[in-house]
């Protein structure tokens, strides 16, 4: 009840359900904001259980959703100036398609939840909207036994609920299709960066430090010169991967993700060696550019593998056959780049 | 293919069986890759290589007349598989070893990811 979302309360046969709101306030907004750049994400919920929009009665229809704020909240704000049920599902605060995929949007857990909710004393009908993307982890026939609710699956998109609603819980079949647009990739890039570049805060001293060593010359100012270049190199990795592959995917040559991240990734290294050019007259300067040469598009092609979690369509499958030719070499690439800039510094 | 968003060819385990299905349609209703298609009242696979194996037909289907070694397609998850770690950047999943085609729910086993 006492959820910043909440409006008042429905006296029901089944005792008080909070009676929320339909509007996102700046709060729900900045939340979001939040959890898309990874602040609070696995901690980002709604309390379990049955909420009221509009002026309910036991005839309105019934949304079933995840615990995640995020879901809720695209629910409710669809759900503006109409009148429904929504029940809250355990996910364990996870996304409705990830949830699904996990297991925890499942069957059980949504006829567990209709009967804590006692949802048959609260509508007189016998039916749940449930989002199409549950379907992995939910048997509408299942549900339909176990409980006597029959689960209709509404449009993938919940800004097409509307239409779902006054055709009669019908969607067209553009609504029961995934697109992966622009848009859509876009704003799940900030999580990627921030896992990458988690990882890169800890390589970065190690670049200064082992960039300081071997040669003559300053510590110092060979951390900086060896060091800077290391980590220029490790952030144009990170953002021709985790934010031009999202961003080009559908116009990068090849199908697999890490051949997308190819292109992305050479011309990342070209970048490097251009600005390098300069250092091609000793055999350590030659190593520490065939080095980076070797190490930048290993790293891109990498992280570009691993937007394949975010994308929308593809198969576990392709992933491990794709990985099966990508990872040895990564792998392969990585370590003969680590072992000639090591030995750039030894050379010097 | 260019412009287009397809992922690898042939690689994918989806079988239908025609024999068991009574083409009700659920598993077309459910499916987010337009994969399947009804014809003279079965259903068929349209475009095969469209499918994630995300597993929603064939859990949805009342007569198990679909099968799919359902997964997350999720490099990092199958990373983290390997390594005996459960925990990833993902919203992805360690991978389940049975066939979508079953109804157990949630196996104990199954380790989740601390995402999403």
């Amino acid at each position: 009840m006492d959820q910043p979302f909440v409006v008042g309360r429905v006296r029901t046969p089944a005792g008080v359900v909070p009676r929320i709101s339909p509007l996102l306030l700046a709060g729900d907004r900045w939340g979001s904001f939040k959890a898309r750049w990874g602040v609070g994400r696995m901690h980002y919920t709604v309390d379990l259980g049955l909420y009221a929009l509009g002026e309910v009665g036991p005839e309105s229809p019934v949304f079933v959703t995840a615990n995640y704020k995020m879901s809720f909240d695209c629910l409710r704000e669809s759900l503006a100036g109409r009148n429904g049920w929504i029940l809250v599902v355990d996910t364990q605060g996870i996304n409705v398609w990830c949830a699904a995929g996990k297991g925890t949007f499942s069957t059980d857990e949504i006829v567990r939840r209709i009967e804590i909710a006692r949802l048959a004393d609260v509508v007189t009908h016998r039916k749940l909207i449930v989002p199409q993307l549950a379907a992995p982890g939910v048997a509408a026939h299942e549900v339909k036994r176990l409980s006597g609710f029959r689960v209709v699956y509404g449009p993938i998109r919940s800004k097409d609920l509307g239409y779902f609603l006054d055709a009669g819980l019908k969607a067209t079949p553009e609504m029961r299709q995934k697109t992966f647009p622009i848009g859509e990739r876009v704003v799940l890039i900030p999580v990627e960066l921030v896992e990458a570049l988690k990882t890169a805060l800890i390589i970065i001293p190690v670049l200064f430090v082992v960039g300081g060593l071997g040669g003559p010359g300053s510590f110092w100012d060979k951390a900086l010169d060896h060091g800077l270049l290391g980590v220029s190199a490790l952030l144009l990795s990170i953002v021709a991967g985790a934010v031009v592959t999202p961003i080009l995917l559908p116009w990068l040559p090849g199908r697999a993700f890490a051949l997308k991240g190819l292109l992305p990734g050479v011309i990342a290294a070209a970048l490097i060696a251009v600005a390098r050019n300069g250092a091609w007259v000793d055999l350590s300067g030659k190593l520490e550019t065939v080095a980076w040469l070797l190490l930048v598009p290993a790293l891109t092609t990498y992280l570009s593998m691993n937007f394949t979690g975010a994308s929308t369509y593809t198969s576990l499958s392709g992933v491990k056959k794709e990985m099966r030719v990508a990872v040895p070499l990564q792998v392969i690439a990585a370590s003969a780049g680590i072992l000639l800039w090591l030995g750039s510094r030894l050379a010097a | 293919m260019i412009g287009q968003l397809t992922y690898l060819k042939d690689v994918v385990t989806l079988r239908l069986d025609a024999e068991k299905c009574t083409g009700c349609g659920m598993c077309l209703q459910v499916c987010p890759q337009a994969v399947l298609a009804r014809e003279n009242g079965k259903v068929r696979i349209d475009s095969r290589d469209s499918c994630m194996e995300c597993g929603a037909c064939a859990r949805n289907c009342p007569t198990e007349a679909i099968e799919v070694s359902a997964g997350v397609g999720c490099a990092a998850a199958v990373i983290n598989a390997a390594l005996g770690r459960n925990s990833s950047s993902c919203c992805c999943i360690i991978e389940q070893p049975e066939s979508a085609n079953r109804d157990s729910q949630a196996p104990a086993d199954r380790r989740g990811s601390s995402c999403c």
